[in-house]
């Protein structure tokens, strides 16, 4: 028990808690007085530097719990909702998949490389503690202006880090979204998908169950790196600090995560473990915790038999250390030589750490950590304190004070009967400097990788699990130009885009999973932003029919006291029920007749031409009228699906999503993969740009076929114009010629875009 | 169950494209299996392959821890017996550092990873390779290395030539290599080294099924026992 210690004034973990210390933590009075509550006393110094990471905003979600229980998450295909690890989506025939995102944003800020390989690493462990093999990433990136040579550095490091761990560790990266605007300049974003295959039976929970079973710390040993993580560092703002909070970022190594990878995958499929859970944020203290609290048990954890890097770290270190690469394991005592012997294969250390232990005579489970195996109690907790007993805020909530001037603003087109040439070629961007760093194709599963169709289209199957014929079609999304003109239909927006990209691969979507980047909570305006962006995602999923099976909130995300703008970043996965063809790229042939499908734009308000030509964030944004939308979705799927089948419909030659850039940058796409012009017009000039709601733009021979089945399903189909020759030609009714371009210049807008920006010296060859 | 016409595919930790060649091998009907680089007995398979990957992370250069694996040391006695040995991008890598090929692979030009297609011409059918594809077959086959720079001084590069060492060339180099060499062998053809991926490029869903050329001519030496049990013995 904790009696009064005798202080030593060199041992951190022993001496008196000074007055105050809590604040340097990143607690405030209120929080501190109710650990004191919960203990009865006050809290050590162990104790309270475990509160204090496990009560951070990053871990305990205190500020957007509450609002977060709003979103839609039940749905047949549901195994695992919000809450776990990963959530879990049957896709049939005994197999499920596990997908996440989270935000890496923080620590990229400060070290770029470091902070989005640990994001790889961090989000791969949250699939594979499920039981399942990671087949795919994706990364959601924002930096600042890629005129600015900052910004351009934290794009380099932070697309050289995810390369340099998921190429390494062995899992590809197939897609992914990058936006660049001013306002993440200080703050850029690194949001990280993983998705993984098991088989239904080989699914674990992280729960610790049973006393007298051993707990087991798998992987890196412990070290002094990105102590403090979670709170210093993610869960408050920047301001010019950056290089003093360098040692709150993790190191990575992805040689370790490998071997982790394979050694737990084989421990789990041989059933070899009670639970699994890994070590991200927070460290040994949230595993645990929250495996011990899961379990309804107590647990002693010994401290002198972590493995370390190096000697003399504390207790307090040791506890709170965000040391990669770690896995935390409850193994029965029976099994721990097998165990071992596994481990030893891989080259992956294993000690073990701890007991499980029957609760408190109370009924309480509490977390016991000693300084050696029976020696002196250092902290003691209620376990689910840790992990449940956070405060939960419900901060001030106030809608901007100029919304309402800011929506009466009309965005025009100026010189509507003009030339936009230069318009359209600045908005063009071509990721593939991105993409073509990473592996794409590893598992023989990537049919449509990226940049060739709106979404990454993979074959269902992993090592050890055979392709029986599906497909999966994933797609990462997000609009902040959107969402900063309204970010409830910014919102709904964002989700509606990326269930039409996987529509345009043939899929009918499975699940969602969410990250939600804002700035700081404390500022009204900001849980205004959180609150309207949840309700928009709620709408829409609801609307369209998409659970929403995982999340990850980050806040704080502002630099020198500018909030970012607020961005949800969507994964949407999406189930192709057969795969025998590959679906049609964003590409046409000459001669195609191009249909459009959907509802007419013309809004300029919240596109990236109102913001990035025009440099007005103001307007009304259109709201997607989301029954509409999932008509278009329907019908979108049941063309393209057709072309996926073993004896191919062959109508559709090509098909393109038209959202983000609006039409013009949609054609300028089809025109640059095809190496072929087309001839076209637009209803209205505004056209060119506008961007919602979303619709799809198909290419095909004969356009009979899809406006009869447009017709079927209630969308409004209109042929454009047709493909051929080697300019972009678009014009409006009456003649005037808005658009009339060389594809060549296309190409060279295409090239200068990041490749020209980020390559000094191109490769010579 | 293994014979000799059974390859067996290295694996080492890090190692990470060990599935993706069995399936592809399994795909032509053949039988393979994954060795774990511990594995001293390479006895009983009628051709090896070292996939690619990151084996042992590519901390130091890549390959020169791995050529130090007990499995590597049979893996070079097999290729002096005669033995079809084939290493693939981290493959490769690990061979020039055991010495099995010449040259060395260097960071790529540009300085920066490159995963795309590209694609490669044959150009020497001297090689278990290549031997049952001819020369001027142009193939659309998956890059994906830092270090694929193959890099060979001008004598060394002469006699590549001169010998019909140099098998496949990029026809748009993506990695700065000398010659825009993509793939080598030895000088009798039975060991052979290539950056491109011919596993990637097994199937017309997957975008090219030109790999399967390679693997074909690969598992007809194999079957022709090429392998240890038939090869005459090389005096080393």
């Amino acid at each position: 028990m904790i009696g009064s210690p005798q202080p030593a004034r060199s041992d951190p973990d022993r001496a008196a808690v000074p007055e105050g210390a809590h604040r340097a933590l990143g607690l405030t009075d209120e929080e501190y007085a109710g650990i004191k509550a919960v203990l009865g006393r006050p809290p050590t110094a162990v104790e309270l530097s475990m509160y204090a990471v496990m009560w951070s905003e990053h871990c305990s979600y205190k500020s957007s719990r509450a609002h977060l229980s709003r979103l839609p998450t039940k749905g047949p295909q549901v195994i695992l909702g919000p809450g776990e690890n990963a959530g879990v989506v049957d896709v049939g025939d005994g197999l499920a998949i596990a997908l996440r995102i989270e935000s890496h944003n923080h620590p990229s800020a400060i070290e770029p490389y470091q902070g989005a390989a640990t994001g790889v690493g961090g989000i791969l462990r949250d699939i594979f503690t499920m039981g399942a093999r990671p087949i795919a990433l994706m990364d959601g990136l924002f930096v600042g202006d890629l005129g600015d040579a900052r910004s351009r550095y934290l794009l380099d490091g932070i697309v050289r880090g995810v390369a340099g761990y998921g190429n390494s560790v062995g899992v590809p990266t197939i897609g992914g979204q990058i936006t660049t605007a001013p306002g993440y300049r200080g703050n850029p974003l690194v949001n990280v998908f993983c998705l993984g295959l098991l088989r239904r039976e080989h699914l674990v929970l992280a729960a610790a169950s049973g006393a007298g079973n051993l707990v087991v710390l798998l992987g890196s040993r412990t070290g002094r790196d990105g102590i403090g993580g979670v709170s210093v560092l993610a869960s408050s703002e920047f301001a010019g600090e950056g290089a003093t909070k360098r040692p709150s970022v993790q190191v990575a190594d992805p040689y370790e995560e490998k071997r982790l990878i394979e050694a737990c995958l084989e421990l789990l499929s041989a059933g070899l473990v009670v639970g699994i859970q890994d070590l991200g944020g927070a460290g040994l203290a949230c595993a645990t915790s929250e495996t011990a609290a899961k379990g309804g048990m107590s647990m002693e954890i010994d401290l002198s038999a972590v493995p370390r890097r190096e000697p003399a770290m504390s207790g307090v270190e040791v506890m709170t250390s965000e040391s990669q690469e770690r896995m935390l394991a409850v193994v029965t005592p029976e099994n721990l030589a097998t165990v071992r012997a596994v481990c030893e294969r891989f080259e992956v250390e294993a000690a073990v750490i701890g007991t499980v232990a029957e609760p408190d005579p109370d009924g309480v489970g509490r977390l016991r950590i000693r300084d050696a195996a029976g020696g002196e109690v250092l902290g003691e907790m209620p376990a689910a304190s840790l992990a449940d007993d956070a405060p939960r805020y419900r901060r001030p909530i106030a809608e901007p004070a100029d919304l309402a001037a800011r929506r009466a603003v009309t965005v025009t087109l100026p010189d509507p009967g003009g030339r936009h040439d230069d318009a359209l070629l600045a908005m063009l961007v071509d990721p593939a400097w991105i993409y073509r760093q990473y592996d794409h194709q590893l598992f023989l599963n990537t049919v449509r990788g990226p940049g060739e169709a709106d979404a990454a289209v993979l074959r269902l199957a992993a090592p050890g699990i055979a392709w029986q014929g599906k497909g999966l079609a994933l797609s990462c999304d997000a609009n902040p130009g959107w969402c900063a003109v309204d970010p409830r239909a910014g919102t709904a927006a964002t989700v509606a885009e990326s269930v039409l990209n996987v529509a345009c691969t043939g899929a009918r979507p499975l699940a969602l999973v969410n990250c939600l980047n804002f700035g700081n909570p404390e500022h009204p305006e900001v849980m205004w932003q959180l609150t309207e962006a949840i309700e928009g995602m709620s709408e829409a999923c609801e609307a369209l029919g998409v659970p929403v099976v995982g999340g990850n909130v980050s806040l704080y995300n502002a630099s020198d006291g500018a909030d970012i703008e607020p961005t949800p970043v969507v994964a949407v996965a999406g189930l192709i029920e057969r795969l025998a063809s590959p679906p049609p790229a964003i590409t046409w042939q000459e001669g195609d007749a191009l249909v459009l499908l959907g509802e007419p734009a013309s809004a300029l308000a919240g596109s990236r031409y109102a913001r990035d030509v025009l440099g007005r964030a103001a307007g009304a944004l259109s709201p997607v009228d989301l029954a509409q939308h999932l008509a278009l979705c329907g019908l979108v799927a049941e063309l393209v699906a057709a072309e996926c089948a073993p004896a191919p419909a062959g109508v559709l030659h090509g098909v393109h999503d038209v959202a983000d850039g609006g039409l013009a940058v949609a054609l300028a796409e089809l025109a640059w993969r095809s190496d072929r012009g087309a001839r076209t017009e637009v209803a209205r000039p505004e056209e060119l740009f506008a961007e919602l709601p979303p619709r799809a733009l198909i290419a095909a021979a004969d356009p009979a076929p899809i406006e009869q089945a447009a017709a079927a399903h209630g969308v409004l189909a209109r042929v454009i114009g047709r493909a051929g020759g080697q300019r972009l030609t678009i014009g409006a009714p009456g003649g005037a010629v808005l658009v009339d371009t060389p594809l060549a210049a296309l190409g060279e807008a295409m090239a200068a875009s990041l490749a020209g920006r980020l390559d000094a010296a191109p490769a010579t060859h | 169950m293994t014979d000799a016409a059974t390859v067996g595919v290295l694996c080492f930790p890090g190692s990470n494209c060990e599935h993706d060649v069995v399936a592809a091998l399994e795909g032509l009907g053949a039988a393979a299996r994954i060795v774990w680089h511990s594995d001293s007995d390479l006895s009983g398979f009628g051709g090896l392959v070292v996939p690619g990957g990151f084996a042992h992370g590519d901390y130091l250069r890549p390959g020169a821890i791995a050529r130090f694996s007990p499995a590597m040391g049979a893996l070079s006695s097999f290729a002096e017996r005669g033995g079809p040995v084939l290493g693939i991008c981290n493959g490769f890598q690990v061979l020039t550092e055991a010495g099995l090929l010449p040259g060395a692979l260097m960071r790529n030009a540009g300085m920066r990873f490159v995963c795309t297609t590209v694609e490669c011409e044959v150009v020497s059918s001297s090689s278990v390779l290549t031997a049952a594809v001819p020369t001027g077959t142009v193939l659309r086959l998956p890059v994906n290395h830092y270090e694929g720079n193959y890099t060979v001084n001008a004598e060394g590069l002469a006699e590549l030539e001169r010998n019909g060492q140099v098998v496949l060339r990029y026809r748009d180099n993506p990695n700065g290599s000398t010659g825009n060499i993509a793939g080598v062998a030895n000088r009798a053809g039975n060991v052979v080294g290539l950056m491109p991926h011919p596993e990637r490029a097994s199937s017309a869903l997957l975008g090219s099924a030109d790999g399967l050329r390679l693997l074909e001519s690969f598992l007809a030496a194999v079957a022709n026992g090429a392998g240890a049990s038939r090869a005459p013995r090389v005096a080393s």
